[in-house]
């Protein structure tokens, strides 16, 4: 048996502090993942669980690492462009938004109005869809497999949109260094108010079959409470931080592309437990819809591309651009030597940050507590490793 | 011999209390058989239920509106090579489907079908039923134990410790139940499964609806607490998928794993069962004291009885019913694409509306419309059961096991308890 002055303590719960012997009857070690349906790809928790109290967890990331950033560093700026794709699949086009707009603002270049708006779009459209998937699969996590099938019924429209925009659906490649490559399509702003006007009273649809269910309520409030202070700490951005009370979102505190010209909301929580996070990113989307019918309110006519050198030579410099991508702070630090390729190039994933954050979100809850709220914390393993 | 076997045509008690054991293993293939189809046509059912309550369509591509699915799911199980875990206790692990599968079906013996269709009446027949179909667990625990592996081995602390809670508060359920049959002329009550049933018909109601609103939450306390026996959504936490895995069967495949399958739905109809026993005037039709008047059929066959228009119109259901599943089918089969492709699905399903329709027909010759009625109310209402299964699998996240305790000591057991103890006063008062 344990210690007694130990069982319980703080130091009992370090995991380096303490060995694992097959005496330790009290605790259980378990690997969750890389092979665990709720896992989110392959991330692998293991888990130290005294019966079905978390007593610590390791989080062993790599197992999607494709080396993104190393590529970068042999290839030229715009080949580079459709590689930030994949890391956070679920929302390639911010990623290639903020890329586009680090690599633009290295270049001391600026896309034209109507390329913003495009970009405003596309990007809110996508958060929409980024949102809905993790609406989807965080509920399928906590054991309602219904809603799952909803929000991807609505998230194909928007990849219906983007299909006909630039032909691909996933992996878009929507935008290039200086502005968008393709105009839009006949019938693009119908389209996308035909989509606004579809998806609202589909919002209330995953709203009536979740924010008031007892069972869900009872599963989520109170689960994995992360403070304001602990999220600054921790880094934490995005829904996260501010379902934890912090009124933080790039696109209002340093507006890129044409966010300052749109109202919009920032819907923040207090209690910074699940159900917050559910209800600051629901809120969300709503947000998001009201931006993108504004912007296909007012799209101004014009070039969609700024005049761009056929060969991309930024200057020696570096720099640094973040864009609120869904899942929090997206950012690009370039540093150019001068010549095509860039010298090198890191990205500060949101997913990989907010990761940090499940330790301390998971300590001394259940099992079942770890599987919500590596839901809630809305990872893409492709993004974590890249 | 044969005066053996047809002497029990005549009678009017089960073969089990006959002594007639050549009926009584009649009866068991016949449940055994029906329980399994019961099964496959559950399993499509709810594929197609779910399916369509998640904007989907379900199996569609094996046979008309996917119909045979089941039937390639399970010969694809029988197929599928069995492994045995190399740390794994091979008894145990060989020994815990079984177990589980056993205690399924047992609990069928003495479920009532009608008045003499049943296996036998036990005098203890409810007290039998919770302690077979308790027995289940430890195949559970077994399987959990034997298959050497984190995952099954929490499921399965998961599963004992929930059936257990759960057992209390479902027992105290039926006992309020059980107390009801004693308020009649006699004072005696009955714990036959048969005698229970006969007791909501001496009483004139179903026992759901008795001392209205006991019976009413003794039976919500009893069917909350079935679908945790059952270890079905909103409480399947044994084999939570999103946690666990597969709970306590991560480690088993093929035909070991389909047993599991079987003996879960099987427990599912079985606890379904006994609600429908207790609470919803089993066999009985819907408002069985309700004769209406009296009509006479001219150059019809004999008939036992004199027949109530009323009595004669629930009689014509079961009938009506294979009549509107053959429609179901052959509008189905009008509306199947023409292409030649098509054609086998397009056979398939007229030649199922065809027997249904023939179902139907024999349905509504009098001998066979008077036998069957009685099974055919009785699966109606565990239909409707089993229907409640599969929209709370479509709708409810999943309870955390602390939360799924709570529920069930701090709330579930004080309500069986109060209404244990107020259907008692109230029974005495009235």
């Amino acid at each position: 048996m344990t210690d007694p002055t130990k069982s319980g303590g703080a130091s009992h719960l370090d995991l380096a502090e303490r060995e694992h012997t097959f005496l330790d009857a009290n605790e259980l070690v378990l690997n969750m993942g890389p092979q665990h349906p709720s896992t989110h790809g392959v991330l692998r928790v293991i888990l130290k669980l005294d019966g079905e109290k978390v007593r610590g967890t390791e989080c062993v990331i790599g197992y999607l690492h494709r080396g993104v950033e190393k590529i970068a560093e042999n290839r030229t700026y715009t080949m580079f462009n459709p590689y930030v794709d994949r890391m956070d699949y679920v929302a390639a086009v911010s990623n290639g938004l903020g890329y586009c707009e680090a690599v633009e603002k290295l270049l001391n270049i600026e896309a034209p109005p109507r390329a913003n708006y495009i970009r405003v779009i596309l990007t809110e459209l996508n958060r929409l869809a980024s949102h809905m998937l993790w609406l989807g699969t965080h509920a399928l996590d906590i054991g309602a497999i219904t809603p799952l099938f909803y929000t991807f019924r609505d998230r194909e429209e928007i990849l219906k949109i983007y299909e006909k925009y630039c032909g691909a659906r996933l992996t878009t490649h929507a935008f290039r260094i200086g502005g968008c490559l393709y105009e839009t399509y006949d019938g693009f702003e119908a389209d996308v108010k035909k989509f606004v006007s579809f998806v609202t009273p589909k919002i209330d649809e995953y709203e009536e079959l979740l924010t008031t269910n007892r069972i869900w309520v009872e599963r989520t409030r109170g689960v994995g409470v992360l403070s304001g202070p602990d999220c600054i700490d921790l880094g934490v951005t995005g829904p996260v931080l501010r379902a934890s009370g912090v009124k933080w979102d790039l696109r209002k505190a340093k507006p890129y592309a044409a966010y300052s010209q749109f109202q919009f909301e920032i819907p923040t929580g207090q209690n910074g437990d699940t159900y917050d996070r559910y209800l600051v990113r629901v809120a969300e989307m709503r947000q998001s819809l009201r931006i993108v019918s504004q912007a296909v309110e007012g799209i101004p006519e014009g070039p969609i591309m700024a005049k761009v050198p056929k060969v991309l030579k930024p200057p020696v410099g570096e720099i640094y651009h973040s864009i609120e991508a869904p899942k929090g702070e997206l950012g690009y630090f370039i540093v150019s030597d001068g010549s095509t390729q860039p010298y090198r190039i890191r990205v500060r994933p949101p997913s990989f940050v907010n990761l940090q954050a499940l330790d301390k979100m998971v300590r001394g809850q259940l099992v079942a507590d770890v599987v919500a709220v590596i839901g809630t914390l809305d990872i893409v393993l492709g993004e974590v490793d890249r | 011999m044969l005066d053996y076997v047809t002497g029990y045509l005549s009678s009017n008690v089960t073969p089990g209390q006959a002594g007639n054991w050549v009926w009584a293993l009649i009866y068991i293939l016949l449940i055994f058989l029906g329980i399994s189809l019961a099964v496959m046509g559950m399993v499509w059912l709810e594929r197609k239920i779910l399916a369509h309550m998640q904007i989907r369509l379900g199996p569609m591509r094996v046979g008309p509106h996917g119909l045979l699915q089941p039937i390639a799911d399970s010969l694809k199980l029988l197929l599928k090579e069995d492994i045995i875990p190399e740390n794994a206790d091979k008894v145990v692990f060989w020994l815990a489907p079984l177990m589980v599968v056993i205690a399924a079906f047992t609990v069928f013996i003495v479920i009532p079908f009608g008045p003499t269709h049943a296996v036998t009446d036990m005098n203890i027949g409810i007290l039998f039923m919770l302690g077979v179909s308790s027995l289940g667990v430890l195949g559970i625990i077994m399987a959990g134990w034997a298959s050497n592996s984190h995952y099954p081995l929490m499921g399965s602390l998961r599963s004992s410790a929930q059936m257990v809670s759960y057992e209390i508060a479902m027992g105290l359920a039926v006992v309020s139940a059980v107390l009801m049959t004693s308020f009649n002329a006699g004072g005696s009550g009955t714990l036959s499964m048969i005698g229970i049933v006969q007791a909501q018909a001496a009483q004139h109601t179903w026992f759901a609806f008795k001392f209205f609103p006991l019976g009413l939450v003794a039976l919500f306390v009893f069917a909350v607490a079935m679908v945790a026996e059952t270890n079905r959504a909103p409480f399947d936490l044994p084999e939570a998928e999103s946690e666990l895995v597969a709970g306590f069967h991560t480690e088993y495949s093929g035909f070991r794993w389909s047993l599991f399958f079987l003996a879960e739905y099987t427990a599912m109809l079985a606890v379904s069962s006994i609600a429908v026993t207790l609470w919803l005037g089993g066999w009985m039709r819907p408002f069985p004291s309700w004769h209406g008047p009296a009509i006479t059929i001219p150059n019809f066959w004999e008939h036992a009885a004199p027949l109530g228009a009323v009595d004669f119109a629930f009689s014509l259901v079961p009938a009506v019913c294979f009549f509107v599943l053959a429609a179901f089918a052959f509008i189905g089969t009008l509306r199947m694409p023409k292409h030649p492709l098509m054609k086998i699905q397009k056979g398939g399903l007229g030649a199922l509306a065809l027997v249904l329709a023939g179902i139907g027909l024999v349905l509504l010759i009098p001998p066979v419309r008077d036998r069957i009625q009685d099974i055919f109310w009785f699966v109606a209402k565990v239909a409707v059961f089993m229907y409640l299964y599969i929209w709370y699998r479509g709708t409810f996240p999943r309870y955390r096991f602390d939360q799924l305790m709570k529920l069930g000591w701090k709330v579930m057991l004080p309500m069986g308890l109060g209404v244990l103890i107020a259907t008692a006063v109230v029974g005495v008062l009235v």
